[in-house]
This record gives structure tokens, C-alpha cells and sequence, in this order.
């Protein structure tokens, strides 16, 4: 549950500003972005996402390299997937 | 070296590996505490102890959320949950945690309604979609968690849900580092600062180490190279005679920290006055706690608790590992009574927690680990 893993905007929604679709290693999600508020978020910026909420913005080149990283990790990852997969914000 | 290929950048870990090693002045040993289980994690999973020099010592600290829970609030969360038309929502980390009397999973397969949940926001949904039941969600973790449960309640306190509430065990990172470096058992020089936590709280609040207790602190990134550069950081500023808070993580820590998830923390939670952490004990201001404000929205209002204190079983050295003191496999149960499976204390059961981290990526003392590579370790540094 501790892993931040790196999320791509794809989507902002009208319907409620602090919610967002992230990609997420091909996982399309709603997140909430309301902690990043200040940010002004956009669809192709990279976010880290912790327990369904945007927790840092980061640069894309950060979030593939913590893409690989996490990817090393095998089992953790998958697990926080697939927990990920399970899930629906609204 | 053994693992040092698989590294991004191998080259950089071994001139990393080396900076080190000149770093550490002849017959003096250094012994820095990783605050968080994320980086216990890459530790071992890496191997990183074998980069470095015999004078550096890493020690774990208490920084994994599901490890410092006391086996008295997991039963009170499954009393909670034994209580008619409740469902309880937890992260999957929780599900084997033991408690006095057993485990979320033990309490699932006796017939309670027990769900894993990824976010305290799909507790939410399951609040609105079971209008007749009372969903409560167990909320963990440290300051890089509790603004998550602070914004569920918030939408749900705008939504007017009324059967929908929160127990909440959320910790703070400060007041456990600082019972560490109050506690007589062990000689610190310095920190590895949480990276994700001081995402939410910033740089600041650990000036008081530096300043008031002479460690430096470095918050460090989760990579192996973040963390070697880390120890070289920590060791630059002692052979320099400096003592700082300093960012290794940048690009993902602010200075300041987030100033919307501090302000939703300050207002759904307080302060308790005292918590109970696994095996470090009662800890002043340690914890929160939901706000009167959003008592409806607190399970230890809504519910009757139990709220009995239970030790830890005897053979259990949580405590012990969690203050950096014995190292996993210095427990007497480790790998044998206890592991991942069958858990006798926490730091086994999630992948954050020193016991499993040490158990998933290998079973040497960490002499043999160097014995092991010490011989390519000497025909690396010959050939770079
Ligand atoms: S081996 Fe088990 S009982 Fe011993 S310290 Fe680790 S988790 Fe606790």
C-alpha cells in the first residue's frame, strides 16, 4: 500500500474537478487530483498515485524511471495492479 | 559485484559504491537509519548492504504503517467488524495482520464482512451503494496515507452519508523518530528520510534532528542508486562537519511539503494525546484521531470498543527490529515460527516490513552476505 506509482492524465471530469482517468501501465483508472489543486493538472502530465489520489506531480522522465523500478520489484506490483484494477472511484 | 548489473546505471552505482567508501574516515564506523519500510525494501531486494564499505551499517526503523500497529486496535477492528449490518474495508496489507484474537482473514472466514478495498474512496462507494449497512473503513498509515482518508471524509461529510465512518490509526513519522532517538538502546549518525511522507510534510519538520540532536538527515528517492547517493550525502556532510536536512528527492519532495493534504489533515484530525506503536510502546502526540467535528464519521464514537490492550507474544522481536536494534534474523523465531504465511509479529507480514522484505530476498547474517561477495566486490573495484 506505500508504492506511489506513476499515473499519465488522460482525462479531467467535468462532472467533478477533483477526479481524474491516469493511465496506469495500460490500467485506465478515476483518481482524485484534489491534493494537487494547485497544480492545474492536464491531460500528458504524469502524477504519483498513492491509495487512489494524486500525491506529486512528477516529470515523465521520472515516471518511467520509476516505472522500471517498481517493474523490478515483481510481486509487490503486481499486487497494487491488480488491487488498482479493482477499483472504482467515483 | 553480484547485483550491481541489474542497477539502471551501473556505472554510476559503482562510482556511487566507490565515493562511499573514500568517504568514511579510517576506523570510524556509521551507522544510518532508514526511516521507511519502502527503502528497507530496495535494500534487500537489492542487496545494497554488499555495496557498501563494512564501516556503514544500515539500520531499519519504525516506518512501515501495518508493522507498528498494536495487536489491540487489529482487535478492536474486528469487533468492529463482527458487529451486525457492518462492513469492514481495509487495504490488502491488513488482511493477515495478527491480533490477539486472530486476523481480518481469520474474522472473513468466521462469516464477517470483510472487504480489500485499493482506496478509502472505494470504501466510500460501497458506503452509498449499501444505504442499510454501516461501512467502515481501517484507516493506515502514516502522513502519506491520512490526507487520502481526510478527503474521503471531507466528500463524505459534503455528500450528508451517514453510514459511513472511519477507524482511524493513522501515525506520525516525527514523534516515532524522535522516541528512537530518545531510546537509550542504540547510536544513530544519521537518517535516511522517508521519501512519500515528506511529500505531505515537507523538509521542515525534521530540521529538529539536525538542530537539536546533531544527526543529519537525508530524504532519499526509492531507488538503489537514490539511496547509495543518500549514504554519500550523509557521509559528505559528517566528514564535512555539517549537520543538515537535505533533499535528495527533489523531484518529488517539495520543501514544504503539500500544503492542501496538511490542511485537510488539520481539519477532519487531532491529535491523540498518546498512541500505542508495536513494540516501541505509548507514544505522545503520535497519532490522530478524528476531529469532534466529524465524530459522526468516527468509529471509536460510533462503535463500542473493546480498546483492551494486548502484549505482544513473547517470542515476537518486533519491537526490537522496528527500533533498528536486532536485525530481522537475529529474532529467534524468524524464518522458523514466523514467516510470511504463518506471522507472529508484523514486520513479517507486509512486503514493506523488514521481516519480509529479509525473508523474501535471502536467509544470510549479513557477514555471510559479505563474505559471499566480497571476493568480485576487491576484482570489481580492481578493474573499474
Ligand atoms: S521474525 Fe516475526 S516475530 Fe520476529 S521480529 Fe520479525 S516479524 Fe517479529
Amino acid at each position: 500500500m506505500c508504492l506511489g506509482i506513476p499515473g499519465e492524465l488522460v482525462e479531467r471530469l467535468p462532472e467533478h474537478e477533483d477526479l481524474a482517468v491516469v493511465d496506469v501501465s495500460g490500467v485506465r483508472r478515476r483518481i482524485n487530483i484534489g491534493l494537487l489543486a494547485d497544480e492545474r493538472l492536464a491531460p500528458g502530465d504524469w502524477v504519483l498515485v498513492h491509495v487512489g489520489f494524486a500525491l506529486s506531480k512528477i516529470s515523465e522522465k521520472e515516471a518511467q524511471a520509476v516505472l522500471d523500478y517498481l517493474r523490478g520489484l515483481g510481486q509487490p506490483y503486481a499486487d497494487e495492479l491488480d488491487a488498482l484494477r479493482a477499483s472504482d472511484i467515483a | 559485484m553480484r547485483f550491481v548489473d541489474e542497477f539502471r546505471d551501473a556505472d554510476r552505482a559503482r562510482a556511487l559504491a566507490a565515493r562511499i567508501a573514500e568517504s568514511c574516515r579510517p576506523g570510524r564506523t556509521y551507522t544510518f537509519m532508514e526511516v521507511c519500510g519502502g527503502h528497507t525494501h530496495t535494500i534487500y531486494k537489492h542487496g545494497l548492504e554488499d555495496h557498501l564499505p563494512p564501516e556503514v551499517n544500515l539500520v531499519h526503523g519504525p516506518g512501515c504503517p501495518v508493522c507498528v500497529i498494536p495487536m489491540g486496535r487489529v482487535d478492536d477492528a474486528i469487533h468492529i467488524a463482527r458487529q451486525p449490518g457492518v462492513i469492514m474495508t481495509s487495504f490488502g496489507d491488513m488482511m493477515r495482520v495478527p491480533g490477539g484474537t486472530g486476523s481480518f482473514l481469520d474474522a472473513k472466514a468466521a462469516g464477517a464482512d470483510i472487504r480489500m478495498v485499493y482506496s478509502p474512496l472505494d470504501a466510500l462507494k460501497i458506503a452509498r451503494a449499501n444505504p442499510d449497512r454501516k461501512v467502515v473503513f481501517m484507516a493506515i498509515g502514516f502522513e502519506t496515507t491520512a490526507p487520502s482518508t481526510a478527503m474521503t471524509v471531507l466528500r463524505a461529510a459534503e455528500e450528508g452519508l451517514s453510514n459511513f465512518s472511519v477507524f482511524c490509526n493513522h501515525v506520525m513519522i516525527i514523534p516515532a523518530v524522535k522516541a528512537i532517538l530518545d531510546s537509550p538502546d542504540l547510536r544513530l549518525d544519521g537518517f535516511i528520510g522517508p521519501g512519500h511522507v515528506s511529500a505531505v510534510i515537507g523538509c521542515q519538520p525534521y530540521e529538529f534532528i539536525a538542530r537539536d540532536y546533531g544527526k543529519p538527515l537525508v530524504v532519499a528517492g526509492f531507488e538503489p542508486l537514490d539511496i547509495l547517493t543518500s549514504v554519500h550525502m550523509l557521509l559528505t556532510q559528517l566528514a564535512e562537519g555539517r549537520c543538515e536536512v537535505e533533499n535528495q528527492y527533489a523531484r518529488v519532495v517539495p520543501w514544504h511539503g503539500n500544503r492542501i493534504a496538511l490542511s485537510a489533515i488539520g481539519r477532519v484530525m487531532r491529535l491523540r494525546p498518546h498512541f500505542e506503536f508495536r513494540g516501541l510502546g505509548f507514544i505522545a502526540h503520535s497519532a490522530l484521531a478524528m476531529a469532534d467535528e466529524y465524530a459522526a464519521f468516527d468509529a471509536e464514537r460510533v462503535f463500542d470498543l473493546p480498546g483492551v490492550r494486548v502484549a505482544d507474544p513473547k517470542s515476537c522481536q518486533c519491537g526490537e527490529v522496528l527500533k533498528g536494534v536486532l536485525k530481522p534474523w537475529e529474532c529467534k523465531v524468524f524464518g522458523t515460527a514466523c514467516t510470511p504465511e504463518t506471522p507472529i509479529g508484523t514486520c513479517m507480514v507486509s512486503s514493506e516490513g523488514a521481516c519480509a522484505a529479509y525473508y523474501n530476498f535471502g536467509r544470510f547474517s549479513r557477514d555471510q552476505m559479505r563474505a559471499a561477495a566480497r571476493e568480485p566486490l576487491a576484482e570489481e573495484a580492481s578493474r573499474a
